[in-house]
């Protein structure tokens, strides 16, 4: 499994990065873009939407498939990848760089109820 | 315990994404389905169909019994290596299957029935034998593995894999077929690019494959397979009609043969009775994003539903099957807009002919 340990998890699949500044920006694992197959189309994202931990930020689909993304932490959409408009299939080709969406979280810091890569790494099994 | 083709080792070492489809465990693709799509567009492509079923219809009776049986009038194969496309109807008209019947010999058919069906086909086909005491045996062939190889470069790879069978093979007409040994070459396919479908014994089916392959013909999955055949515009049984559906609210009304008057094929009656009340048509999405089977799409003639969608790879957007409301006798009408409901919100998509591609070619943009 594909799995930088300088990032954080969610049991849905999302990888998620502190930045220096205190956002959060995320994506989806290798695991799931393993999964979902070829990726055409990643949307629905609402910037300066606040979302809860968990709510859906945004939809990513596959030919095969539609799948929610959604919020690590309770936050406000800052930004969306606009460059998966036209080049969706980055995720599949680059997952852990083709990030989805940027996040800022009402705690900053607070990554509690995130896993580490070995933790995902057993939530897979 | 799935059930598995004679290919099956062969996909498992190529690396194949398994999937289950109908009780088989089967190939979705072998890292990519898009490249695999586009394989088959531009070169040639192989998709492993051993799970569908093969059944000999053998008899002095072979004859009137199939033309009892199936919607489409087997009598219009007149000479031996000529196959047909056909629904096999049940009495209201809805679709048990549908099917492509080779007239192989006199008295000797070769029907093959969709895998998922495959069991309630034949106990339907004895039970019409039983119910006619005709003189027909059914032989059901899982002996026999099947492989379609598909594309442009699809019958010259055949013929660089297989040499003996060229003499046989060059001059086939589409939707004609050739015996050569104890293998059966038909020019069909489910892709919209030309090709041959090739039933072979099970034994030969592993040696045979990677002979292709050494000829440069790409191992594909359902999922290509899947997307081929929508930007083809041809139906899958199961999503776009089945046993509720009749073939003229399923785009398959040009499969239904009324001319003999005094041929009561089964369903014959139904179909008559009644004018559809549906068309199935295709749909462009125009909003970013894919559609999908079940969909509501909403009309202003009613609600009705998409019954296969998908990303169109060739296309590069969505396109969907949809059975629409027909209003006054008229089926909707190309160029007008719908919208569908994709995920709660309502997002518009246009009516438009089909197929959608052909031959490597877009048709509609």
């Amino acid at each position: 499994m594909n799995l930088p340990a300088e990032l954080k998890y969610a049991k849905t699949h999302e990888w998620v990065r502190s930045e220096s500044d205190g956002t959060l920006t995320i994506g989806i694992t290798d695991t799931a873009q393993e999964m979902l197959g070829d990726i055409v189309f990643v949307g629905d994202v609402k910037v300066g939407a606040t979302l809860a931990a968990g709510e859906t930020a945004g939809v990513v689909e596959s030919v095969k498939a539609a799948s929610d993304i959604y919020a690590p932490v309770t936050g406000e959409v800052l930004a969306f990848n606009a460059s998966l408009d036209d080049s969706p299939q980055q995720i599949n080709e680059r997952p852990y760089e083709a990030w989805i969406f940027k996040l800022k979280p009402a705690k900053p810091g607070d990554l509690a109820g995130l896993l580490d890569a070995a933790g995902y790494a057993a939530a897979q099994e | 315990m799935p059930l598995r083709t004679p290919l099956f080792d062969t996909h498992l070492s190529s690396g194949a994404k398994l999937v289950d489809f109908g009780g088989w465990e089967m190939p979705l693709h072998y890292g990519s389905q898009v490249d695999e799509h586009h394989q088959v567009r531009k070169a040639a492509g192989m998709f492993d169909v051993s799970h569908m079923l093969g059944v000999d219809v053998t008899g002095p009776d072979a004859l009137p019994y199939l033309r009892t049986l199936l919607a489409n009038d087997v009598a219009k194969l007149d000479a031996p290596g000529r196959a047909l496309y056909s629904c096999m109807l049940n009495e209201q008209g809805g679709v048990v299957d549908d099917l492509i019947v080779t007239l192989l010999a006199s008295q000797r058919f070769r029907t093959v029935v969709n895998a998922s069906t495959a069991d309630k086909d034949v106990a339907w086909m004895n039970a019409r034998i039983a119910a006619a005491a005709a003189d027909v045996v059914l032989t059901p062939r899982r002996d026999l593995a099947m492989i379609a190889i598909q594309g442009p470069a699809a019958r010259a790879a055949v013929w660089s894999a297989w040499p003996e069978s060229r003499p046989a093979t060059e001059n086939l007409k589409p939707f004609h077929a050739a015996e050569v040994g104890a293998r059966l070459v038909s020019r069909t396919g489910y892709t919209g690019e030309d090709g041959f479908e090739i039933a072979l014994p099970a034994g030969g089916a592993a040696a045979f494959w990677k002979a292709l392959r050494d000829a440069g013909v790409a191992p594909c999955g359902l999922g290509a397979r899947d997307t081929l055949r929508l930007e083809a515009a041809m139906n899958l049984y199961g999503n776009d009609m089945d046993e509720s559906t009749s073939p003229l609210e399923s785009g398959l009304t040009w499969t239904v043969d009324l001319k003999d008057t005094a041929r009561e094929f089964v369903g014959r009656r139904a179909l008559v009775a009644a004018p559809p009340q549906r068309a199935l048509v295709g749909l462009k999405f125009l909003d970013r994003g894919v559609l999908r089977a079940h969909m509501r799409v909403a009309t202003s003639m009613g609600d009705g539903e998409i019954t296969s969608g998908t990303f169109a790879p060739t296309l590069g957007f969505s396109i969907a099957l949809a059975r629409l409301p027909r209003k006054d006798g008229a089926d909707p009408q190309p160029g007008s807009e719908v919208e569908v409901d994709v995920r709660g919100k309502l997002l518009p998509a246009r009516i438009v002919k089909v197929p959608f591609v052909r031959h490597g070619k877009a048709l509609i943009s």
